[in-house]
């Protein structure tokens, strides 16, 4: 255990070395630390201030303001969908059952094999093609419970296919 | 000379320099706009809306305090659109705001209160908030109550920008918006250095301090306790704004008045202990000096820095604990006196010290938290009992029906209540570098010091900081090692100013040998629990008082206080010995920038 969080913290202060020690490099290396551990826990942040030396309370106050960092440890995919105006109007409630029933989790939540994460967010600029979401990095639009079903399978798919090396589809 | 832009405001025309904002140009214009979230001492927010004006030629409503005025423009103070959008924001504001007014020690001076009754507001037309969300959270000095905050930031331009403390933080975004401590740990616990700036400038009673009145006057009600009031220069500059004098109006005679009528049993000047602080502090100063330039000890640190100040003692356990030795191991005044009412005055008069009771009316919150460190009870009790604020005493002040204005003029009980002039201008930023000087240069060589009337005044002002310097020359014999020496000194006021000299410190590119800091903006005059409002012209008011009212003193310096010799002859001995270092002098608690208690 004491191993695990030594190994965590060499590997928070190589983020770290990246980055300028200025105030203006804060964001930057919170969006790192999130990336790379999906989350930033309060010894990061206190990390991040003796780094820095901006104080815990505005890292924490930083943190709280973007939604995509966060200091609860999100899944793998962090899917979020949109529940502004356009996409609301579009069916977002219909993909909203078919998401929660396909994963078995509610929005908020994280699958107990650590795979998806179900969040909602404001508009993220694909009004076009409504309802729409992200998973990661990446939009899709259009969303019908079909489609939202064959999408989560092919995340699925190739998890299996990373976690047991069978041979993939394409 | 600045490029100067005509503007029309209402029917006025005048000309302002570029980049004054509508609010500045209509203030000089003599037009009042409303404001909640714009304070004179903060970073413009625009965060309220209430002082939304019409400029001609733009679509939306501008709010006039962080609007800077780049080409000529006409504005509207007053039109229906206007006074509707200042109502449904104030509604808006209102209907998330929880708390009776009557129950508020802001009742009378909330400022969202005051936009209320000017704006008519007689019911809510949002649904109001009918129940509390949030826990009080107390510390020993100041007490959040979260259920009134309207989320203007001026706490956390305070505490993050105006002092750069950082204990409070804004959590969350938009409606979800939280004024809370950091991780919304309790206030106890965060680096909250007490200084109650936040108090002053928040606009409802979400921030207050943490007020002993009942207490206090349950002490004051029982005829066993022996209550006693030391009283600090800054409140007594200050105090009679609660009673409707002007600022800068001085009223110490008054205040003993009336303070001997609200039952105390001895009134004593804090001013005493000032000089007492300059003794002791000034003889430090002297050997710390000799330790390093004649000696060559390198344990000795020098500048040394004051540690009068409570909230920038805590500011530096906080954020330079390894700096702590550099802090002259004075207390300050305050507990310099407790310890000596408890044993040098209650072995005089033969008063039980265990009856006795101390209370030190202070313009300050963080006083609170001094008197209850567990280290400060050198005495064998607790050395103060009670720190008591300008606010909070004006208030009892007030319940016990007394006429402040109707109060004969008295003097201080004696001993213990002569005060020299340099002991009354602690309580402007300086003060105590310029207390220090008029003794020090004295001491070493034997003259008074060269300024004109005492006045040091390379010193005085309110440039956040400031810096001097005084050769030594043909010392007294046994100062002979300063001959020759140029003393370098530096005054800061706020805790930010103080980070900017600490930073070089960290640097090794700090050159003076004694530099004063007071952790609130204008000096202890500026405390946070002086009167409000608070403003840069208040605080310079307060000062010009203190500073005419050293003028009128006979006694000007410290070192030639009688009481204070008699006090050596009979008592301490000498300044530094073994006495002063058991009940004068403290050691402090390095505590680090992140928790008092961990995650």
């Amino acid at each position: 255990m004491t191993a695990g969080i030594r190994a965590a913290t060499d590997e928070l202060q190589d983020v770290l070395r990246k980055f300028g020690k200025n105030r203006t490099d804060l964001l930057p290396i919170l969006v790192e630390i999130n990336r790379y551990f999906g989350h930033i826990d309060s010894n990061s942040i206190i990390e991040v201030s003796r780094y820095t030396g901006v104080p815990i309370g505005e890292i924490h106050g930083v943190i709280t303001f973007y939604s995509f960092l966060g200091q609860k440890k999100r899944g793998r995919f962090v899917i979020r969908l949109c529940r502004t105006i356009s996409c609301d109007m579009a069916g977002k409630d219909q993909i909203v059952r078919v998401l929660e029933k396909e994963l078995g989790i509610c929005f908020g939540e994280t699958t107990d094999d650590g795979m998806f994460s179900l969040e909602y967010t404001n508009c993220i600029g694909m009004c076009n093609n409504p309802p729409a979401m992200l998973i990661n990095d990446k939009a899709y639009g259009g969303l019908t419970p079909e489609r939202v079903v064959e999408i989560l399978d092919s995340f699925k798919l190739s998890e299996y296919q990373d976690m047991f090396g069978y041979g993939g589809v394409e | 000379m600045s490029e100067m832009i005509s503007v029309r405001i209402d029917d006025i025309s005048c000309e302002v320099e570029k980049g004054t904002t509508i609010l500045q140009a209509c203030k000089s214009a003599g037009l009042r706009i409303p404001t909640l979230c714009y304070h004179p001492d903060l970073e413009v927010a625009g965060i309220c809306r209430i002082c939304v004006v019409e400029v001609e030629g733009m679509s939306g409503l501008q709010a006039a305090c962080a609007f800077p005025i780049r080409q000529p423009i006409t504005v509207r103070t007053n039109s229906p659109r206007i006074r509707r959008a200042r109502r449904v924001n104030l509604d808006l504001i209102l209907s998330e705001h929880y708390g009776d007014c009557y129950t508020c020690v802001r009742n009378g001076s909330c400022e969202l209160q005051a936009l209320a009754r000017e704006y008519g507001v007689d019911r809510y037309r949002y649904p109001s908030t009918t129940a509390p969300k949030f826990r009080i959270d107390r510390s020993t000095a100041i007490v959040r109550d979260q259920n009134k905050c309207i989320s203007c930031k001026r706490c956390i331009r305070t505490c993050i920008d105006l002092q750069q403390v950082s204990a409070l933080e804004t959590a969350n975004r938009g409606h979800d918006v939280l004024i809370q401590t950091a991780f919304d740990k309790p206030i106890s616990e965060v680096v909250c250095i007490n200084c109650g700036q936040c108090i002053n400038r928040c606009p409802t009673g979400a921030l207050r301090s943490n007020m002993p009145n009942e207490l206090l006057w349950h002490v004051i009600d029982d005829p066993e306790k022996h209550v006693i009031i030391q009283t600090a220069p800054s409140p007594r500059a200050a105090i009679g704004e609660e009673f409707g004098y002007e600022p800068g109006t001085s009223v110490t005679g008054k205040l003993n008045a009336a303070l001997r009528r609200l039952g105390f049993d001895n009134v004593f000047d804090t001013n005493f202990a000032a000089d007492l602080t300059i003794m002791e502090e000034g003889t430090e100063l002297l050997t710390r000096l000799k330790k390093v330039l004649v000696d060559g000890d390198s344990s000795v640190r020098v500048p040394m820095f004051t540690s009068c100040s409570p909230g920038w003692v805590k500011y530096v356990e906080h954020y330079y604990p390894e700096y702590l030795d550099y802090l002259s191991t004075c207390k300050s005044p305050q507990q310099m006196f407790g310890a000596l009412l408890k044993t040098y005055y209650a072995k005089k008069t033969g008063i039980d010290p265990e009856k006795m009771v101390v209370v030190a009316l202070m313009p300050c919150v963080a006083k609170k938290f001094e008197c209850n460190r567990p280290e400060m009870s050198d005495s064998g009790y607790k050395d103060v009992d009670f720190g008591l604020t300008t606010r909070e005493m004006a208030v009892m002040i007030k319940e016990a029906g007394i006429h402040l204005k109707d109060m004969p003029d008295e003097d201080f009980d004696h001993p213990l209540g002569l005060g020299s002039g340099a002991g009354l201008i602690f309580g402007a930023t300086g003060g105590v570098m310029e207390a220090a000087i008029r003794s020090v240069y004295e001491i070493v060589t034997g003259r008074p010091v060269p300024f004109k009337g005492l006045d040091v005044t390379p010193v005085r002002g309110m440039e956040g900081i400031r810096d001097a310097a005084l050769t030594i020359e043909n010392p007294l014999p046994e100062y002979q090692w300063l001959d020759g020496v140029t003393l370098k000194v530096a005054v800061a006021h706020g805790t930010a100013n103080a980070k900017i000299l600490m930073e070089k410190l960290k640097e090794g590119r700090l050159d003076y040998h004694f530099i004063e800091v007071m952790a609130c903006p204008g000096g202890c005059l500026g405390g946070g629990g002086q009167p409000i409002p608070t403003s840069p012209e208040i605080r310079a008011a307060r000062a010009r008082a203190i500073y005419s009212e050293d003028h009128e003193l006979t006694v000007r310096k410290s070192h030639e206080n009688p009481e204070i010799n008699q006090l050596y002859a009979e008592f301490l001995g000498k300044p530094l010995g073994q006495l002063s270092h058991k009940l004068l002098h403290t050691r402090y608690t390095p505590r680090g920038r992140f928790f008092t208690e961990g995650f």
